[in-house]
């Protein structure tokens, strides 16, 4: 059988595509010849600009001639196809070369738009297409002060990035009112503003050019619709692309009403045996401005070629991800607003300077776009939801709100992804694809960017490609390590199950079990936390000091001077007045700053740690305890006021959030747990932003679960409903002791909830119908820790061994001279003494 | 001046018993902050400088002892820099090194002296 003969006008990346997909189809079958008139074989046009940051044509190559002439491909470079005749099947060059086909691809492109402004043709006047453009720019740039890009685009940024690079002072001046007004919002648009120009870049938008005349101070004059103007030395037009069809429209080929080689499904042009892709076609009206797409045209007309029909070309996405002149943007799906009924959540940061819209559908199910400049991190997970039109998790917002410190924050489990999902689009790597290269012994990202390319185009979907390959090892039974740390191979919840079921008391008896090492300030005070848990021993044990945090360590929040604050427990926000006068004198004895906290309850600061036992001793004599703000245990329970006083109040949440404060107090546990306890509907206590939130009905207590409120406020799950006071107590006993058992170091419930696997619904199966058998155990647990509470400072005032420990030097009396204070709106507040006494030995 | 004495003699501090092991004390030498540690697991003691140079406050003695490969070190109870009580640089940063001191166990006593 003879070869069919191939004949590809156009070597860009696209056309490359089609090249390397039809040789890989059966490379006996064709014979492939390409044409192009630049005088290089195809480069990555979309990392054009590391040219500037040093990147050589060679880098930027895609292939060299040595690939082709091994795959038998034949190249004619620097030689443009000017004619075509359909009739003999022939293509004709400038240089009067004559080659026929069995079958045609054109793959010739774009151009950029250069707006028809009198004087635009001058000589450092430039476009941003290809290397030698960006080499003119490169020589223009050595004779300019000044440089104006026109576009505010993607490509007219990128091309003002590269100016920065030149070092000549850049402005860019864009026609509408926005940057990137395609993928942007206005929002988007104007913090993009903001970042590019707090980067010494001068943006001027609203301007439309009539004319490029000759300058006073610089080399041209630009002058505006609006009578203003702008001097400058060289000119960039990146006012977008037109599809490359000179030569289709010079041939008959079938071309749109404003350009662009219509093409079907199949890529076949309106001429039989001419194939169309990539940026010169036009498809459903639509040109695609973007690779990914041009690189599925030539899949689709590679395996039409191929004798396969069922292939087709069906649209693509228009997302984008990039980094503009170091500022991270990205654009999913509709942002305009044209989807009938589209509602928005808007995130606007504009300290940190972080713009976050998503647009939802009108049932608030779907995802209709996105908008993400200044932090782009939530693209990956947002682009799944959007491209396989998955269902929005219950609060949406927490897609683009900041994850608090330590806490992960809300994404999209992996594992929810369909096989087909899309997860590298530039080489259109599928999750199945990196499933079935996992199964295949594929245990790294260097391995899975060799076997599959995903990852190695755009680079943006790195992080999810490594979700996904760390999922399908896990799935696989391989360990995806979740150590602790150096000195133990077990998770927080591994050790916390060795802690129970082996009944051990300590952290060396731990170490000896299943650890190697010292430990480190890692695993001491989780591993101090978990024991806190389970035995409830007084924290301050000579086997147990070493362990504790810095807080826990000395019964108080260590502050940024060194000092400690001090805050007496005052159940349910209650206090007598005489109460509050004891704290008041005992504040006014010691000196101390004084502060009612979010919390219902008073802080004292500045406390040193040798007077410390002292202020606690008068403190524990008039009756308070501690109120454990330094622990990772029961902090406050707020209150309203209830049906005791309220006229709309329907049961006493004070006195149960006394009840509720006494039973859990001293409690350690993986995190803070705060509660909130409201007398009626209303709501004054804020209780569903707490991690347990009480509120009561007229038929019961509604419970809440998983609430929190700081940097990522999350409202609480509802748990159960219309609960007695005897359930309620059941219900938060096992809850509480089942995040103990199962939640991460340092996670709070609503990151515990939202990664455990079946969320609520599961919650409620453990603890109400009891599915694992634990709800006794769990019972007795917490009725344990309930039996065994002490408050740590009444304790502690009571040894005159553990007393030792509070004093500034173990050899004298004397106390921290490195102490400063000065007085504000009648207060102490620390100040940085004279560093006089820093010892510095760095050489 | 007894600090030139101090500077080649060794000088009491506490009795040994008066550590906590695996924790921190601060002792007052030549009208120096010195954080005290004691290892229990290798019975070893060390003496660095007290005051955090990141923090800028006096309380390394009130750190957690850690160790990472062979190394042991205290991890600031402020911002949590560790450094390594052998020798007191820090292995987070190299903007600061704490002065370190010798230090020994004589006759059940701490006896610290100006390093050599």
């Amino acid at each position: 059988m003879s070869k069919q003969r191939i004949v590809v006008v156009g070597n860009g990346m696209v056309g490359h595509k089609f090249i390397d997909t039809i040789i890989g189809n059966d490379e006996s079958h064709y014979e492939v010849i390409t044409f192009s008139e630049e005088s290089r074989l195809a480069y990555d046009r979309v990392q054009l600009s590391y040219f500037f940051s040093g990147k050589t044509a060679d880098d930027l190559a895609l292939t060299d001639e040595a690939y082709y002439e091994e795959n038998g491909i034949k190249f004619v470079l620097n030689d443009k196809v000017v004619d075509l005749d359909f009739d003999n099947r022939n293509v004709i060059t400038a240089s009067g070369r004559v080659e026929s086909y069995d079958k045609l691809v054109l793959a010739t492109g774009s151009y950029p738009f250069v707006p028809p402004i009198p004087g635009n043709d001058q000589e450092h006047c430039h476009v941003y297409r290809t290397i030698d453009d960006l080499e003119d720019i490169t020589e223009s740039g050595k004779s300019s002060k000044v440089g104006v890009v026109i576009g505010g685009g993607l490509l007219g940024l990128e091309a003002g990035n590269a100016l920065v690079n030149l070092g000549v002072e850049t402005h860019i001046v864009e026609f509408a009112p926005r940057l990137m007004a395609v993928q942007l919002d206005d929002g988007g648009g104007a913090l993009l503003k903001r970042k590019i120009e707090d980067l010494g870049v001068q943006v001027h938008t609203e301007k439309a050019t009539t004319e490029i005349v000759a300058g006073t101070t610089s080399r041209y004059r630009m002058n505006f619709a609006d009578g203003s103007h702008l001097e400058t030395d060289m000119i960039i037009f990146s006012a977008g692309i037109r599809p490359q069809d000179e030569l289709a429209r010079k041939c008959g080929i079938p071309i749109g009403e404003r350009g662009g080689i219509v093409i079907d499904n199949h890529c076949q042009t309106g001429v039989k045996d001419v194939y169309a892709i990539g940026e010169c076609a036009l498809w459903e009206n639509f040109i695609f401005g973007l690779v990914a797409p041009g690189y599925q045209m030539a899949k689709v007309a590679a395996a039409h070629m191929h004798g396969d029909s069922a292939t087709e070309f069906t649209g693509a996405d228009m997302s984008t991800k990039l980094k503009l002149l170091g500022v991270d943007v990205a654009s999913i799906g509709e942002v305009h607003g044209s989807t009938p009924g589209a509602q928005s959540y808007t995130y606007n940061d504009e300290i940190e300077q972080v713009y976050k819209r998503l647009i939802v559908s009108a049932d608030g199910k779907k995802l209709v776009g996105a908008v993400l400049v200044g932090d782009a991190e939530a693209y990956g997970t947002l682009l799944q939801l959007k491209l396989n039109d998955m269902t929005l998790p219950a609060n949406p917002s927490t897609l683009i709100l900041p994850s608090s410190g330590g806490e992960e924050s809300a994404g999209l489990g992996v594992d929810a992804l369909p096989d087909t999902a899309a997860i590298c689009s530039c080489f259109d790597v599928s999750k199945g694809d990196i499933k079935e290269a996992v199964a295949a012994g594929c245990c790294s990202m260097g391995e899975l960017k060799a076997s599959t390319k995903a990852a190695t185009g755009c680079g943006g979907c790195t992080a999810l490609a490594k979700q996904v390959l760390d999922s399908e090892l896990a799935n696989l039974g391989f360990e995806v390590k979740k150590d602790i740390c150096e000195h133990f191979a077990y998770s927080r919840q591994e050790l916390a199950d060795i802690v129970r079921v082996k009944k051990i008391k300590t952290f060396p008896a731990l170490l000896t079990e299943c650890g190697s090492g010292k430990g480190c300030e890692i695993c001491k005070p989780a591993v101090a936390n978990i024991l806190a848990s389970y035995w409830n021993d007084y924290v301050l044990e000579d086997v147990h000091v070493g362990l504790q945090d810095t807080n826990d360590n000395y019964l108080g929040n260590m502050q940024k001077d060194g000092t400690y604050s001090v805050v007496p427990r005052i159940p349910g926000g209650e206090i007598t007045p005489d109460g509050l006068i004891t704290i008041g004198q005992i504040a006014k004895e010691f000196d101390l700053y004084t502060k009612i906290t979010g919390g219902a309850r008073v802080d004292l600061f500045g406390a040193q740690l040798h007077e410390l036992p002292a202020i606690w001793k008068k403190l524990v004599d008039a009756g308070f305890e501690t109120g454990h703000a330094y622990g990772k245990s029961l902090r406050t329970v707020k209150s309203c006021v209830g049906s005791t006083w309220c006229r709309y109040g329907v049961k006493n949440s004070v006195g149960f959030a006394i009840d509720i404060e006494n039973r859990y107090k001293g409690l350690r546990s993986p995190h803070k747990v705060k509660f909130g306890v409201s007398g009626c509907t209303r709501e004054c206590a804020e209780a569903q932003g707490k991690d347990f939130g009480l509120i009561a009905t007229d038929k019961g207590w509604n419970l809440f679960v998983g609430g929190n409120g700081g940097m990522r406020p999350r409202h609480g799950d509802l748990f159960a409903s219309d609960l007695t006071d005897e359930q309620l107590r059941t219900y938060v006993d096992r809850i509480y002791m089942f995040y103990i058992r199962t939640a991460d170091r340092l996670q709070r419930t609503s990151v515990w909830l939202e990664n455990m696997e079946g969320g609520i619904e599961y919650l409620r199966e453990v603890i109400i119908e009891d599915s694992l058998n634990i709800v006794a155990e769990l019972e007795a647990e917490m009725e344990s820790n309930i039996q065994n509470y002490q408050c740590e400072w009444k304790t502690t005032i009571e040894d005159p061994e553990k007393l030792k420990r509070f004093k500034h030097y173990i050899n004298s009396d004397a106390v921290d001279t490195g102490l400063a204070f000065k007085v504000e709106r009648d207060q102490r507040f620390p100040v940085k003494k004279d560093p006089i006494q820093i010892i510095e030995l760095t050489e | 001046m007894t600090t030139q004495l101090n500077n080649t003699t060794w000088t009491d501090i506490c009795p040994v018993k008066d550590l906590t092991p695996d924790a921190g004390i601060c002792a007052l030498f030549n009208e120096q902050q010195v954080a005290i540690f004691l290892c229990q697991q290798s019975n070893n003691v060390y003496a660095v400088a007290n005051f955090d140079p990141f923090g800028e406050a006096n309380v390394l003695s009130r750190g957690i002892i850690g160790s990472t490969q062979d190394t042991t070190y205290v991890a600031s109870p402020l911002y949590k820099q560790r450094f390594n009580l052998e020798t007191g640089e820090c292995l987070d940063s190299d903007v600061h090194k704490l002065k370190t001191f010798d230090i020994r166990i004589e006759n059940e006593q701490v006896q610290l002296k100006e390093a050599s």
